[in-house]
């Protein structure tokens, strides 16, 4: 049976009305960000700011409609969208419009349109209904890979199918739904296993041309290891201690001895000896353990060596650059580093206060590229300062904290799950985003939710939190 | 309950985890570090390109070809710019206001305009013009001037060769992200094929600027600069010399020369006419002159010499009677008489009038059409084959085995593939089984659906010169800072005919420079070995060409010459290819009457 509700009493208003203030706060920075004497008028189409007001008008026709349509809707045809989203994105592969060496564009009359942002809700909502019907087992190992299945293959078709555009870096975006895995069921040490691994093949990569940062990875990896195996942090201790202890005794004995040695053999030393006391303390407490980190170690290895190695002696100088742009450093094509310096000092010279509405514009636009979209951030730093950065953060915060909430107090196990897929969603987002601009991450190239410039991002992430709003003012048309 | 209600807190912990780390960072580089904080004089940069000189490329005995020149490019910064004299502006540029103003229009609504980066204004000022402007440049803030090089070659020969620059379109920029608008790029000839080597690599210069738009110094003390790597020089495989000669003999006629060092495969001179002045494509006489060369009827800027197919003719007996040697269906002592041509049935070849009957020599000699039709049959009708097929199969692998039908994989672009039939192309043609030897008898006298490139030609009389092999010909020798060439120039490539064959065939084409079809080019003291051919074509008279090397013992230089629409092998290209054979050997001219008969040629 199903109680009629009103839609918009139960509808929660503090989300959104984040939404509407971090999609205000996004307009004005993208005027801030292409403002230009000669172009004044706010509703001048022809500039960016002038069609994210557009933009933001479609977006809010997108929001109220989503709100009206009946929540089972979403519901019954998650695996329609699904699919058609799927051949959406093999459509921009075949025929979409090359930009920057990939296709993810399909330009219909003046409009652009990337599927991948659209296909972010389908998969979440497909993800959503098959979880709550068919839960993840943990009987048997078995068990939970069977159960694991047609879970993990909604998540990998889009990532695989965005990223033939090529475009990685948005395919990247879908491995995060292994938080609503984890959600679900999935033991932490597979969340840790993927996460490392991600870290690895990334970082293997990016910094190619320092074996030294291998061994400080590989180092953590040991600790993650330890404390993933022994759920407790005495090895991690252990390992601290014999790994500084042997750094210090080295740097005495080179020291005093005049031996010079390259630091890299240095750390490598100590590192093996930190893991040969992390073998023998398993040895002696669980065998089996020792055979697994050997394995997940010699894994971890030859991937990044392999990838390392095989990055730089085997692809060819224009395959090479490719994968550059795979992975987003299409704004860095020759590592000058620059532009990511550029986007630094944007945001600090902003200081604490912020240099001011409109005044901040003359360091960044020379250098900073893609400053209306993806280095959208560095106007935020740059003309209100710490202050504004931290309270930008603050909402994101709080908007991800309220949509935690309201996924726990759903009644349904779909609109949990679909809910947890929207916060996944927004989280990587909002960490890759900003984590770029202030040097944390590397460079990928994706929109920071209601704020970057664009229509189909902004109409993609609109779509996303309506739909789970939709579901969560409807929670109480279900009896239990 | 959920037993995994409490993750909740786990996923929250890790939200608000990332988001405390961000903002300590945040705290870090807004607040606390310093070095973020550019003082507010320090609030712009000015970015410099440096720009190269693009390597110079000079001649196998060190004479330069090309050089470069400075140009000058008028830039300016749209956010720094402020109004000033217009007049005196257009007055120095020699523009009319309307000019200038629509110039201003043009950059702003290019795609990637910024206002807060330098655009073009004008490229390529001229030396005057900017010493005029340089004088009164402080007027203007925000112009400024950015010095180029551009292209100047020293001779105006050898443009298909050496190939021109010219600035990337989009294309290029997005095949490569190294180029930037205004960048120049070799568009062909060897400044395409050796772009990388010769463009060097770009630098860049960093300064501080202050509100009055003066330079401060650089950016953290150059942290971020990159030093500009000058382009390497090549030395081409080019002979200036014979080059220039060879063009002045071609002048009178449309076809090519290719000339190439046996013992090397190096291209000693290239010829595709007619030819233009490398110079015409320079810089802005570029935008002029480029659809003048493109509308005129003769096609100047077609590579005829790497691109051109044409059915190569007697020429072509030399591979017939090297394969029947091979297949041992003839052997230099088999004869054949033949009386003013050959017929089989309703199939006839004519022939000219020559001594009867003929050994294999004596066929290369008098160039003998009815010998080669029925060297031809015994290679088809080989009773060792059970089919047509297979015989064809076996004959066009030989054929193949020369480079023919193949990209030969030069250094130089714009290379041609011609053609060798294949099965499938007869088959479709006849039908399946329904083709015999004689009904594609003309392939043995080289006419028919043969498609064989100057270059190929040339290759060819090396290879005989060098009794079954070659190597790949190229056109540069030596690349700056680099020891080796590519290995692929460097390896013998041979065919698939036995070295012992080739000694009667070099007999034969000894005697016929000394006393066969082509007595006329016979030079006094040298050796030369050569074949003449007749080409029929669609496209009017016959083709005249003619292939040679010399000396006959050692060869150092072998050459094909094909001049379209002039009859006889012996009449034109003959005397072309024996001038430049007696140039580059003995460095002077012993017959002038022939190059003044040459060069006074009127045939079109």
């Amino acid at each position: 049976m199903i109680r009629k509700i009103n839609i918009w009493q139960e509808l929660d208003w503090v989300t959104v009305i984040l939404y509407a203030v971090l999609m205000l706060f996004g307009w004005i920075n993208i005027y801030a960000a292409v403002y230009d004497e000669q172009h004044q008028s706010i509703l001048d189409f022809n500039q960016r700011y002038g069609k994210q007001l557009v933009w933001i008008a479609a977006a809010v026709i997108i929001a109220s409609a989503t709100l009206l349509i009946d929540s089972r809707f979403y519901f019954y045809f998650s695996y329609l969208l699904y699919g058609l989203t799927l051949l959406l994105l093999i459509a921009v592969v075949l025929f979409g419009k090359e930009v920057n060496g990939a296709r993810s564009w399909f330009y219909i009359g003046g409009l652009q349109i990337q599927p991948s942002e659209f296909s972010k809700v389908a998969t979440c909502l497909a993800l959503a209904r098959r979880l709550s019907s068919h839960p993840i087992k943990l009987t048997s190992f078995v068990e939970m890979i069977k159960s694991l299945t047609v879970p993990g293959l909604i998540i990998f078709l889009p990532m695989i199918l965005v990223g033939m555009q090529p475009d990685w870096g948005s395919a990247l975006v879908y491995a995060v739904l292994m938080l609503v895995l984890y959600r679900e069921g999935l033991p932490g040490q597979y969340l840790v296993i993927g996460v490392l691994f991600g870290v690895v093949f990334i970082f293997s990569l990016l910094w190619n041309e320092t074996p030294e940062k291998l061994v400080v990875m590989l180092f953590l990896f040991s600790l993650a290891a330890w404390a993933f195996f022994y759920r407790s942090l005495r090895g991690v201790f252990i390992i601290l201690t014999t790994y500084g202890a042997i750094y210090l005794a080295g740097i005495i004995f080179f020291h005093y001895g005049h031996w010079h040695f390259s630091a890299y053999y240095h750390h490598l030393v100590c590192i093996t000896a930190a893991l040969i006391a992390m073998f023998a303390m398993s040895w002696k407490k669980r065998r089996n353990d020792v055979a697994w980190i050997a394995v997940m170690l010699a894994v971890y290895l030859l991937s990044g060596y392999g990838v390392m190695y095989g990055f730089q002696h085997v692809l060819k100088p224009h395959q090479r650059t490719r994968i550059e742009i795979f992975l987003g450093q299409k704004y860095d094509p020759k590592k000058e580093g620059y532009n990511i310096e550029q986007s630094k000092i944007a945001i600090g010279s902003g200081g604490f206060h912020g240099k001011g509405f409109l005044k901040g514009t003359q360091t960044k636009f020379n250098f900073v590229p893609e400053q209306s979209t993806d280095f959208i951030f560095c106007t935020v730093g740059e003309e209100w300062g710490f202050i504004g950065s931290f309270v930008l953060l603050m909402m994101y915060l709080t908007l991800m904290l309220r949509l935690l909430y309201l996924c726990e107090r759903q009644r349904s196990l779909f609109s949990r799950i679909y809910g947890y897929g929207v916060v996944s969603v927004f989280f990587i987002h909002v960490t890759v985003n900003i984590g770029m601009t202030i040097g944390l991450f590397p460079v990928i190239g994706i929109p920071l939710p209601f704020f970057s410039y664009g229509g189909s991002s902004l109409w993609a992430f609109t779509f996303l939190l309506f739909v789970f709003l939709r579901l969560d003012a409807s929670r109480m048309e279900l009896f239990r | 309950m959920n037993p995994y209600a409490f993750r909740r807190h786990i996923i929250g912990g890790i939200i608000v985890g990332v988001i405390c780390i961000y903002v300590v960072r945040l705290f870090y580089i807004q607040v606390i570090d310093s070095s973020y904080k550019l003082s507010a004089q320090n609030n712009a940069y000015r970015r410099i390109v440096q720009y190269p000189a693009r390597g110079l490329i000079y001649d196998r005995n060190g004479k330069l070809l090309v050089g470069n020149q400075a140009a000058f490019d008028l830039m300016y910064n749209p956010s720094e710019i402020q109004p000033f004299d217009t007049l005196e502006l257009c007055s120095i540029l020699q523009v009319t206001p309307a000019q200038l103003k629509e110039r201003f229009r043009r950059v702003r609504t290019t795609k990637g305009y910024s206002r807060y980066r330098d655009q073009l204004l004008y490229s390529q000022l001229s030396e005057i013009t900017y010493a005029r402007l340089q004088e009164k440049l402080y007027k203007y803030p925000g112009l400024y001037v950015q010095e180029r090089t551009l292209r100047r070659y020293l001779y105006p020969l050898a443009a298909h060769l050496l190939g021109y620059v010219s600035e990337v379109d989009s294309s290029h920029i997005r095949k490569d992200p190294y180029y930037q608008m205004g960048d120049y790029i070799g568009i062909s000839g060897i400044e395409k094929a050796y772009e990388k080597e010769l463009r060097g690599k770009k630098g860049v210069k960093i300064f501080l600027v202050d509100v009055h738009n003066r330079l401060m110094g650089s950016l953290e003390n150059g942290k971020y600069d990159s030093a500009a790597v000058l382009g390497k020089n090549l030395v081409a495989t080019i002979d200036i010399e014979l080059q220039q000669y060879a063009e002045k003999l071609m002048k009178p006629f449309r076809g090519s020369v290719v000339a190439i060092e046996p013992a090397t495969g190096e291209i000693l001179a290239l010829v595709s006419s007619p030819s233009y002045d490398p110079s015409l494509l320079v810089g802005q006489e570029r935008k002029k002159n480029f659809p003048l060369l493109q509308k005129q009827a003769n096609l100047p800027l077609y590579n005829r010499a790497l691109a051109a197919s044409y059915p190569p003719g007697s020429t072509f007996k030399l591979i017939n009677a090297l394969i029947g040697q091979q297949e041992n269906v003839i052997n230099e002592y088999t004869t054949h008489g033949c009386a003013m041509g050959w017929s089989f049935g309703p199939v006839q070849v004519g022939c000219h009038a020559h001594p009867s009957p003929l050994d294999l020599r004596g066929s290369i000699q008098y160039s003998c059409n009815s010998y080669y039709c029925d060297v031809f049959r015994r290679i088809i009708d080989n009773p060792r084959y059970s089919s047509t097929e297979e015989a064809y199969k076996i004959w066009r692998n030989y054929v193949l085995s020369f480079g023919f039908g193949q990209y030969l994989k030069t250094d130089l672009p714009d290379e041609g593939k011609g053609n060798v039939p294949s099965i499938n192309y007869y088959n479709k043609i006849y039908g399946k089984n329904r083709w015999r030897s004689l009904t594609i008898i003309s392939l043995g006298i080289g006419q028919g659906e043969l498609g064989i490139t100057p270059l190929h030609m040339a290759n060819m009389a090396a290879t005989i010169a060098n009794r079954g092999y070659f190597y790949t010909p190229h056109s540069v020798k030596k690349i700056e800072g680099q020891d080796t060439l590519l290995h692929h120039f460097t390896e013998k490539h041979y065919t698939a005919i036995d070295p012992k064959y080739f000694e009667v065939i070099i007999d034969g084409m000894e005697k016929a420079v000394e006393s066969g079809t082509a007595m006329y080019g016979r030079i006094e003291g040298i050796a030369m070995c050569g074949k003449t051919g007749t080409a029929q074509n669609p496209h009017g008279k016959d083709h005249s060409i003619f292939i040679c090397f010399a000396p006959r013992q050692n060869p150092r230089i072998a050459i094909a010459v094909y001049v379209e629409n002039a009859g006889f092998g012996a009449t034109w290209a003959v005397p072309v290819a024996s001038l430049l054979v007696e140039k580059y050997l003995k460095g002077s001219i012993s017959r002038p009457w022939m190059e003044e008969r040459i060069v006074n040629a009127h045939i079109y």
